[in-house]
């Protein structure tokens, strides 16, 4: 078993992304992220890799873009505003297949809101963000040791789909220390795949295209069009939707088969979601949990193991209660799903007990 | 489930005191979590963090029943003693907090004077040491043994071997 290490979570994922196998961040600082830069600022040349603090989060993405197409694991990070700047990069990305991972360790408000926990970013994380007609792998961890574990995660799916994949961490859990285990170092050789973004002029799968097109122009260059067609090309981005909705949901179920009210969060709010759990079974009252691990795919499997729950809650640092449209999705619409959240704080386990008993009612 | 909340001014290592305290508590075998106050703090505003200990999992990392308030300033004592539950021991720093200040009657205060201390183990900058040596002495999160093995280690790992710093957690454990 490897050493225990106190470890801040920001910095854990850092090493984690080097760990497996990582060599390209580009980024910009912003709280409460800044952390990752400056680890990764001396870390990342202790391991022969590229750091880069980019002029802007622009630059940050575009740079992970340019990296991705030539076959690195690349990745870059930042929080709410920053995030928001990503959006053309990451739409970009979608329309170029490219792997690359990207991380929004989210605060809270909108526009510059403020430097505190916030979980605001929900919607733009789990329907795109940028334009058109995409949308990305959100895995959300919810301990340090989880921001270690999903980072892998994170790589090896950009891999397998082509597309980017996001992490949407929060101050809180990039904040706090917990005692991490650390995997070994992975050897990432690149060479193994045989796509041109790899392999360049000589790739197996690109023939005589070696040039990287993200405009659906390209649906009329006879060379692409020898790959994929022009007609199905939607079918061959409906199918990589359809493969990672089917296959990739990730969730937690916290005593949920006999909860006759089912709390779904993720992230910080799950953490005291599951405390909320823990007092109200101390109580005598059937409570359980959901905890989504992917955003998006959103893990509507789940729900289905929840047959007794008469009654959905989400907590949530936001006010909107973002979550709320896809549990009613979930649950079809067929019992009633409510809201406990406000923002800065994760809401109190007794307040959240006290509104889940009156939605019972 | 143990539940600690380190308070003082910015630049008085209560964010270190906090972390020092969970690497011990990890180094005995059991969960901790340590979550720090950050943002726009200086040198001289507030800061804190909160460390929990447990042999379970822990859920939450955020504090609900706090056990152990070290309160480095006044305005500490007046911000969180408040979540204090009834019995807990608050801890001060005797010389900022003057002995007629407003305090729970249902809980234990010890008040160290940590910076005296400090200066007569020759080391100035190991205020937070001795009272972590107090915190050792009052309650049963740690012994003074595991805690002094815990900040040998901490420090040792950071390049650091300073015999004061030790001198300050035992000198502490007498209070």
């Amino acid at each position: 078993m490897a050493e225990r290490v106190l470890m801040k979570g920001n910095e854990a994922l850092a090493e984690a992304a080097l760990r497996a196998g990582c060599r390209f961040y580009s980024g910009y600082p912003i709280t409460p992220q800044t952390e990752i830069l400056e680890y990764l600022s001396t870390r990342m040349p202790e391991v022969g890799g590229f750091f880069i603090q980019a002029e802007s989060e622009l630059c940050g993405i575009n740079m992970v873009f340019g990296a991705a197409a030539t076959g690195a694991r690349a990745f870059t990070t930042s929080s709410g505003p920053g995030y928001s700047l990503k959006q053309e990069g990451i739409s970009y990305l979608a329309g170029s297949d490219l792997p690359a991972v990207i991380i929004d360790v989210m605060r809270i408000g909108s526009a510059l809101g403020d430097i505190f926990m916030g979980q605001g970013d929900y919607w733009q994380l789990t329907r795109g963000g940028g334009h058109g007609d995409y949308r990305t792998i959100v895995l959300a961890p919810n301990s340090v040791q989880e921001n270690v574990d999903i980072v892998q995660l994170a790589f090896d799916l950009a891999d397998k789909y082509l597309h980017p994949v996001i992490i949407a961490s929060d101050a809180g859990i990039g904040q706090m220390m917990e005692p991490v285990e650390l995997p070994d170092f992975v050897e990432e050789d690149r060479s193994k795949h045989d796509w041109w973004r790899a392999k360049g002029n000589t790739a197996g799968d690109a023939k005589n295209t070696h040039k990287i097109s993200n405009v659906y122009y390209k649906m009329w260059d006879p060379n692409f069009c020898e790959q994929i067609g022009y007609t199905d090309y939607p079918t061959y981005l409906k199918d990589k939707y359809k493969a990672i909705e089917e296959n990739e949901q990730r969730w937690e179920s916290y005593m949920t088969e006999d909860a006759e009210a089912v709390l779904v969060a993720y992230g910080s709010s799950s953490r005291v979601a599951k405390e909320t759990v823990n007092i109200a079974r101390a109580q005598g009252f059937k409570l359980g949990m959901i905890r989504p691990i992917t955003l998006w795919p959103f893990p509507v499997k789940a729900f289905e193991e929840a047959k007794a729950a008469k009654v959905f809650c989400t907590v949530e640092v936001n006010i909107l209660g973002q979550m709320k449209d896809d549990v009613e999705a979930a649950v079809k619409h067929r019992v009633p799903v409510g809201f406990v959240g406000d923002f800065f704080e994760v809401p109190d386990s007794d307040r959240i007990i006290e509104y889940v008993k009156e939605m019972l009612k | 489930m143990i539940e600690i909340r380190f308070a003082g001014f910015g630049g008085q290592g209560v964010l270190t005191t906090g972390m020092v305290c969970a690497t011990a508590g990890m180094d005995l075998g059991k969960n901790v979590t340590w979550y720090p106050s950050y943002g726009s703090q200086m040198r001289g505003g507030t800061a804190n963090c909160s460390v929990k200990f447990d042999d379970k999992a822990i859920a939450s990392p955020f504090l609900k029943n706090v056990d152990i308030l070290c309160a480095m300033n006044t305005p500490s004592v007046d911000s969180f003693q408040g979540e204090l539950k009834p019995g807990a021991v608050m801890f001060v720093d005797s010389g900022v907090v003057p002995e007629d200040y407003p305090v729970r009657d249902d809980i234990k205060v010890v008040r160290v004077p940590v910076n005296e201390i400090a200066h007569k183990a020759g080391n100035p900058r190991g205020a937070n040491l001795v009272m972590l040596g107090a915190m050792a002495a009052h309650t049963d999160i740690f012994t003074v043994d595991e805690i002094v093995k815990a900040v040998e280690k901490f420090f040792k790992k950071k390049g650091i071997d300073n015999p004061k710093n030790l001198e300050c957690l035992k000198l502490g454990a007498e209070c």
